[in-house]
């Protein structure tokens, strides 16, 4: 069994816990306005075999500790749904730990075989990072030109699979901040039971340049990244008072 | 045997039993700490006002372009010069390089040529009577080196296939056991050497003698030592009896060892245990509270770093700066499992607070993960406060080096007292590899006389054609061209370090080691991944040579894609191995100097710069004159499997190859570290 694989970094220390060896897969239906590895969005990337990928991943394991293992990004990881349960099942024979970075978007709650495979994958992976991109659905496919049922749908059956997740909201001005939508996402992060952190990450613009050499435009041209005391306040409502 | 009243409340051992025995002293008497750092005080108002007339003239120094001051007469020898102070009566530990803080001093016995240089540029005048006594009737040791270059050394060097050699310039990187002075007092050391002087009897074959003239150049640096403490009003004939004193003598020593050697790299050793134990007993006497230990300690530090050397700009252009490389090794673990580490190395990490960061002291953390948790949350948080702190792997380095081992410049550890180095600059493999193409000519260089490419080796078979280069036959003729360029590096140092130590030995830094020493012959590698790369390229894309009128291979055309060192990818990783090892068992081949141990290694942090300036286009792709990556890393943008996969492959590097050392400049923005304080 192969994947397509866009890159891989071997000191990631942002996606999950401790140090981690990080894979990005290639390919995602989503076109977030602020993404910044749209060089993963459509064909292209290597063909790798999960042996391959955990030979690399191995060479990396005196760096783990007791908390780092290896993340699945992209892209959108769950495309490769197959390789990536193979993957960590290949993984976890080895004690390693492992996450998956999604948006849930390939999840297909009404669909037997898509709730099966992601029921397979829960079996070997230990987190998932589920990154609500809006709360509200009409400015979701504004910002991402999909829907965000998907996401929630997925959201919900983690929680009652008793899989553990981090929520990460990525703070862009103007589009993500309101209060009004922070409060409603935090009111479905308490609607879960399996959440053990949320992330707030202030939109950056360091993936411009990526768009530049793509020739593509950039969507977010001329919006800034957040003040402090707005990614401040956006943690406040989404995480204040929270274990 | 307790003679001296410096010595009362100290264990007893080997150390006092007629013997020179540092590491023993420390053993006995040390008390290792694993508290945190809540005891430590605050600088003092001496302090602060100290660190202001630094901080001032270092504004002035700047304005005036570099130099404030700078001496054009007075030749430094440990007593050419009266008292200087920043502040007598603030001052808890005395001594400048000249009489003046800021003002350079003048140091010829490298090179007159270099002195005279260094002050032209800065706008002042060699006086000419100095400048008659040191090319008429004192020979230095640049005079020496030039007299007996051979001209294929000479070429070499104008090539800059080797560079960088510590041929006009101190050499450096010898450490002396500073805290000898402290613990026994000059005359206990002067009798000691008189005795192993007297020991060398019989024939007198060369050997003997020059170890009988040195011995004598020794105890008389010795005397001049005691004579530059009287100087400062201070009695260091008899060991300390105080901590402020066994700073000062010290730190007296290593004052002596900076006005008399302008050294590339001049560390002061591994001193904090040693310091703590007279600290800690004068503490326990109720003789200082914390606050005066703490003075002394800042007072130590801020002499430290205003140590400064007249250099050429070129000088500094190699080395990025104005660096002295006064390198403190601080913690580790002593091989008994306790660790070394002591209050005092929390003072000495403090100073970074009290008189915030500087680059120098070079403070040097020799870090094991068994160090108390304490210590390393310690240095953490320091770390993250001022990035002035450097860590090495005391686990690797203690393995041969024991417990008592310093650092000298970045890397390269000795055992203190027992083990002094041939510093040795590097030989550029990079451009061996180009000589291997081209039969040993030079890709840049031109014959004066007959304006065609100058033959800098003997003339080997090149390699013919247009074909795509096979990487057979260029490793076979770079393999052929390193035993070249080997067997001209061992010979070209043997040369520059018999004149060292024959025109500017450096008898008062020696006069602190055992007299029976293990010699260092520490050669160098730039280069290292650039040829790595290129030979990568060779073997998997498609190389094609890019010839000049003169049939000169000058560029390469690359077709296809070849794996890059710096990517834990073995393909191009075991190449750069293969290189390593190669080149260091044909130098290990030769003869080396006094019998010295040959070592490499690959640490260029700064003058990779300047290297890449002199060697041209590279079958990796790499432009002609642009930089080559520093010391073993990866060339620059070429690693993209993320830092783990580039330090990965730098590990690959045997360290038992490169026993002087291998760095990896790594640099890594705060939010690549994790998002949270743990």
């Amino acid at each position: 069994m192969t994947g397509r694989i866009h890159s891989f970094e071997s000191f990631g220390t942002v996606d999950g816990p401790g140090i981690r060896f990080v894979v990005f897969l290639q390919g995602c239906p989503l076109r977030c306005q602020y993404c910044h590895n749209p060089d993963t969005w459509g064909a292209g990337g290597e063909e790798y075999t999960v042996d391959a990928v955990v030979e690399r991943a191995l060479r990396y394991k005196n760096y783990f500790g007791d908390k780092g293992g290896v993340t699945v990004t992209g892209g959108e990881p769950l495309l490769q749904i197959d390789f990536v349960t193979q993957l960590f099942t290949a993984l976890k024979a080895k004690g390693i730990h492992t996450c998956v970075d999604t948006s849930g978007i390939a999840f297909q709650p009404d669909n037997a075989n898509s709730v099966e495979k992601h029921e397979k994958l829960l079996q070997v992976a230990d987190l998932f990072l589920l990154d609500i991109k809006h709360i509200d659905d009409e400015a979701c496919k504004k910002l991402t030109g999909q829907s965000n049922a998907h996401t929630l749908a997925f959201a919900k059956f983690l929680s009652d699979h008793g899989k553990t997740m981090w929520i990460r909201q990525v703070l862009v001005p103007g589009i993500t901040d309101g209060e009004e939508s922070l409060q409603k996402t935090r009111a479905f992060i308490d609607s879960l039971n399996t959440v053990d952190r949320v992330e707030v990450l202030p939109y950056h613009t360091m993936g411009e340049v990526k768009y530049e050499k793509l020739g593509m435009e950039y969507p977010l041209k001329g919006v800034p990244t957040p003040t402090k005391e707005r990614v401040q306040f956006a943690k406040k409502i989404l995480t204040e008072g929270r274990p | 045997m307790m003679q001296y009243k410096g010595w009362e409340g100290f264990i007893p051992g080997k150390w006092c039993d007629d013997e020179v025995n540092v590491r023993d002293f420390i053993q006995r008497n040390y008390t290792p700490y694993d508290g945190d750092s809540t005891f430590l005080a605050p600088a003092t108002e001496a302090t602060k006002k100290l660190w202001d007339i630094v901080c001032d003239l270092t504004k002035k120094e700047i304005a005036a372009g570099g130099v404030l001051n700078a001496d054009t007469k007075i030749v430094s020898t440990l007593t050419s010069h009266g008292a200087g102070y920043l502040d007598k009566d603030l001052e808890k530990i005395v001594g400048l390089q000249t009489d003046e803080p800021f003002k350079r001093s003048l140091q010829p016995f490298g090179g007159i040529r270099m002195s005279e240089g260094a002050l032209n540029m800065y706008g002042y005048e060699l006086d000419p009577q100095v400048k008659e006594i040191f090319t008429k009737y004192r020979k230095t040791h640049n005079e020496g080196v030039f007299d007996a270059y051979t001209p294929e050394m000479r070429a070499a060097r104008s090539a800059h296939i080797l560079t960088g050699l510590p041929d006009a310039y101190g050499r450096g990187r010898i450490i002396g056991d500073y805290r000898r002075v402290a613990l026994y007092g000059v005359d206990y050391l002067i009798q000691k050497k008189e005795e192993d002087k007297l020991a060398i009897n019989g024939d007198m074959t060369p050997e003997k003698v020059r170890n009988r003239e040195e011995l004598a150049d020794q105890v008389k640096a010795l005397k001049a030592l005691k004579e530059m403490a009287a100087i400062y009003g201070c009695d260091i004939s008899k060991p300390a009896e105080t901590a402020q004193q066994a700073i000062q003598a010290l730190y007296f020593g290593y004052l002596a060892a900076v006005k008399d050697q302008n050294g590339a790299a001049m560390s002061i050793g591994r001193n904090t245990t040693f310091l703590d134990i007279y600290i800690q007993r004068d503490l326990n006497k109720g003789l200082i509270t914390e606050e005066q230990a703490q003075e002394f300690i800042d007072h130590f530090i801020m002499k430290l770093r205003i140590v400064k050397f007249m250099r050429t700009k070129e000088y500094n252009e190699l080395f990025s700066g104005d660096p002295t490389w006064v390198t403190e090794s601080i913690g580790g673990m002593g091989v008994d499992g306790r660790s070394l580490v002591t209050k005092t190395a929390f003072r000495v990490l403090h100073t970074l607070d009290n008189l915030g960061p500087a680059p120098e002291p070079n403070l040097t953390v020799l870090w094991s993960k068994r160090l108390p948790a304490n210590f390393k949350k310690y240095c953490a948080e320091i770390s993250i406060r001022t990035s002035s702190i450097q860590y090495e792997s005391d686990e690797l380095m203690s393995a041969e080096m024991g417990d008592d081992y310093a650092i000298a410049c970045c890397v390269s550890c000795m055992k203190v007292g027992k083990d002094m180095q041939f510093f040795g600059a590097r030989a550029n493999l990079a451009k061996c590899l180009l000589y291997a193409i081209n039969g040993g000519k030079d890709e840049i260089m031109k014959d004066k006389v007959t304006g065609k490419p100058m033959q800098v080796s003997p003339e080997f078979v090149p390699i013919y054609g247009d074909d795509a280069l096979n990487y057979d036959e260029v490793c076979q003729k770079f393999e052929n061209m390193m035993t070249w360029l080997a067997d001209l590096y061992v010979n070209t140092l043997n040369l520059i370090h018999y004149m060292h130590d024959k025109y500017s030995y450096e008898a008062l830094e020696m006069a602190l080691h055992d007299t029976e020493v293990r010699r260092f012959f520490a050669t160098g590698i730039a280069g290292l991944s650039c040829a790595a790369d290129s030979l990568s390229a060779i073997k998997y894309a498609k190389v094609y040579p890019v010839r000049n009128e003169d049939g000169i291979v000058v560029d390469y055309k690359i077709e296809g894609e070849y794996p890059k060192y710096g990517n834990n990818d073995d393909r191009a990783d075991e190449i750069a191995v293969w290189i390593v090892k190669t080149f260091m068992k044909k130098v290990k081949s030769h003869y080396t100097y006094r019998d010295s141990v040959p070592t490499t290694s690959i640490l260029t942090i700064t003058s990779n710069v300047v290297y890449g300036k002199k060697t041209g286009n590279t079958p990796d792709g790499r432009r002609g004159g642009t930089p080559l990556a520093p010391g073993a890393n990866p060339m620059h943008g070429r690693d993209c499997n993320g830092a783990l996969a580039s330090l990965e492959s730098v590990a690959k590097i045997p360290y038992e190859y490169s026993r002087d050392g291998i760095s990896n400049t790594f640099s890594i923005t705060p939010g690549s570290l994790g998002r949270e304080d743990d």
